[in-house]
């Protein structure tokens, strides 16, 4: 079978059992990367030497009798918000061109601790602002799936580079849902953990009380195990917190009787997709047969929770945007005639459209006059949807609903109607303002393009969610269905 | 209330941004859109709330002032447009 094929727990297998050397696994993908990249648009950089010195390194340790640790010399692809030593990290804007990042973040340490190899960046929405990944200011991905469609966003490039399979995991990052978005509609594991569990040092930040790394994966075991290598207390973000990372391969088990799954009415209204609808009831179906109990329930508050975001994260971005100002690092202006005029230009001339839309946005909230009535608005809102998911996790050990109304939309469909595409994320936001973690999980597909359904979990319970989408997975076949066989091409 | 544009010319002015008349025509569009649609937050009764800003509230950590390496300054000042040796090069400021 073809290596390129293989998910990551597959292929740390071989690795350590000496049946494939690490080089060959880094080779394979690269290789894929060459054939794949130019028509569906994933990768912004490809680093063909450092995934061959990586790999060489974890196959001289192999050669010792060393024990390899947690990711074994499987490839991963990372978004290009996130610091690589040496590498570029556009956030896919021309304000970055030119940027080199002098130091790792802690979560590429840990993979780099962990034996992982990566193969170079990802494109994103600008700054990680978006839905669709169409706001890249240095190129277009398409979804695998169907090469006229979105792979959603913003981490759009993740989502489709575990898709196509050009790498079996991925990294990205989840400030309103684009890690379980893109998954959904590209047909992939993503999860976003809960606030405070993975450390945002060497992320560049949009919204800094929302944002989190998540992760792409095949299947929910290897999203388990690239998860469990990223989560922990890092001394460089002190929003991260001093608890125990459980051992997420015991949640690994089929078993979820007594398991008590709610299912939110307001996530299952109008906008809604049929085919979407139908694919998730029938997966609630499947989490009944294996010993959940399904219930009934109301998060009244969920039709607020967009309103809020829009404010929050604008305003967070507008405050963390204001550092590119065409001075220490990226884009300079050619023309300027004071320092005023050169920060002016070169964020006028840097940025791109949505970049600038949501400045002002924030800008506009957050200014003399307009601060209580939208801001602190927003944050008391906060405070009462967070209320509403802590009372239901008083019943229920997870919640239940669609990733995304829709499967992947047009290439060009939505980019002229903000609204429509601020509506897309929808389900997935929610869980951002609470700042708990969420799953996504392939479970259907309708007219070759993938369905996902979210499952919702109480803070540092991402346990309970590998296990109840393990469960769901062992008894499906979804996850293993790649654009390939099923796709529209 | 409704944006105008002198709202977005004083905004751009703060966030450091300029534009063209035409784009200012669509900010204003938009912004509109955006805020009409925020508005609904006003159906909810909030004045007894408190405020919630960080999600998941986490103890102030300390840690020991311990001296560490620093970033290689070349690979720091590279990143810079323009620099001459350790120094970044903006326009003069003080006449």
């Amino acid at each position: 079978m073809d290596l390129y094929k293989k998910t990551a727990h597959e292929i740390k297998e071989l690795i350590e059992n000496k049946e494939v050397k690490a080089k060959e696994v880094a080779d394979t993908f690269i290789k894929r990367i060459q054939e794949k990249n130019e028509d569906l648009g994933v990768f912004l950089y490809v680093d063909e030497e450092g995934a061959k010195l990586k790999s060489e390194e974890v196959d001289k340790k192999v050669g010792n009798g060393e024990k390899l640790k947690g990711l074994s010399g499987v490839p991963i692809a990372i978004k290009d918000n996130i610091n690589v030593s040496g590498m570029q990290n556009t956030c896919a804007s021309k304000i970055l061109q030119g940027y080199k990042a002098p130091y790792d973040a802690s979560v590429i340490k840990n993979i780099k601790n962990a034996d992982g190899v990566i193969l170079g960046k990802v494109n994103l929405d600008e700054f990680a602002m978006g839905s669709t990944t169409e706001n890249s200011g240095i190129q277009l991905t398409r979804n695998p799936w169907d090469r006229t469609k979105v792979p959603g966003g913003s981490s759009g490039g993740s989502a489709a580079s575990v898709a196509a399979m050009m790498s079996p995991l991925a990294i990205g990052t989840d400030t309103g849902g684009s890690v379980r978005q893109p998954a959904s509609l590209c047909g992939v594991v993503g999860l976003k953990p809960t606030y405070g569990r993975v450390s945002r040092y060497g992320v560049v930040a949009f919204g800094s009380t929302l944002d989190q790394v998540g992760t792409f994966a095949r299947d929910v075991e290897d999203c388990a195990l690239l998860t469990e290598t990223l989560a922990g207390l890092d001394k460089n973000d002190f929003t991260t917190a001093d608890k125990n990372v459980p051992d997420y391969k015991k949640s690994l088990t089929k078993d979820i009787r007594g398991k008590r799954i709610g299912i939110p009415k307001e996530y299952f209204g109008e906008g809604l997709n049929t085919d979407v609808r139908k694919a998730v009831d029938e997966a609630i179906l499947v989490f009944k047969e294996n010993g959940a109990e399904i219930i009934p329930c109301s998060l009244p508050l969920t039709d607020y929770a967009l309103a809020a975001y829009y404010i929050i994260s604008s305003a967070e971005a507008s405050s963390n945007l204001a550092r590119f100002d065409g001075v220490r690092y990226g884009y300079r202006s050619k023309e300027y005639t004071n320092s005023l005029d050169l920060y002016t230009k070169s964020r006028s001339e840097g940025f791109g459209k949505e970049v600038k839309r949501r400045i002002m946005l924030g800008t506009y909230v957050l200014s003399a006059g307009y601060y209580d009535a939208y801001y602190k608005k927003a944050l008391k809102v906060r405070t009462l949807i967070k209320n509403d998911f802590l009372e239901s996790f008083k019943n229920f050990d997870a919640i239940l609903s669609p990733t995304s109304p829709t499967t992947a939309f047009n290439i060009g469909e939505k980019v002229n109607d903000i609204l429509a595409m601020y509506l897309s994320d929808v389900y997935t936001v929610p869980v951002n303002i609470a700042g708990i973690p969420a799953i996504s999980v392939p479970c259907g597909l309708s007219g070759g393009l993938p369905i996902g359904l979210q499952l919702m979990g109480n803070y540092f319970r991402e346990d309970t969610l590998f296990n109840l989408a393990y469960s769901y997975e062992q008894s499906t076949s979804w996850h293993k269905i790649t654009y390939e066989e099923g796709g529209r091409k | 209330m409704s944006v105008t544009k002198s709202d977005v010319e004083y905004v751009a002015d703060l966030a450091r941004l300029s534009f063209k008349e035409e784009e200012k025509e669509e900010l204003i569009g938009n912004l509109n859109v955006i805020l009409g649609y925020v508005d609904k937050l006003n159906e909810l009764d909030t004045d007894s709330v408190d405020i919630t800003v960080n999600p998941y509230y986490v103890e102030n950590k300390f840690r020991e002032d311990v001296v560490e390496k620093s970033m290689p300054l070349k690979e720091v000042i590279d990143n810079s447009p323009q620099n001459i040796e350790e120094y970044v090069v903006v326009p003069k400021i003080i006449e």
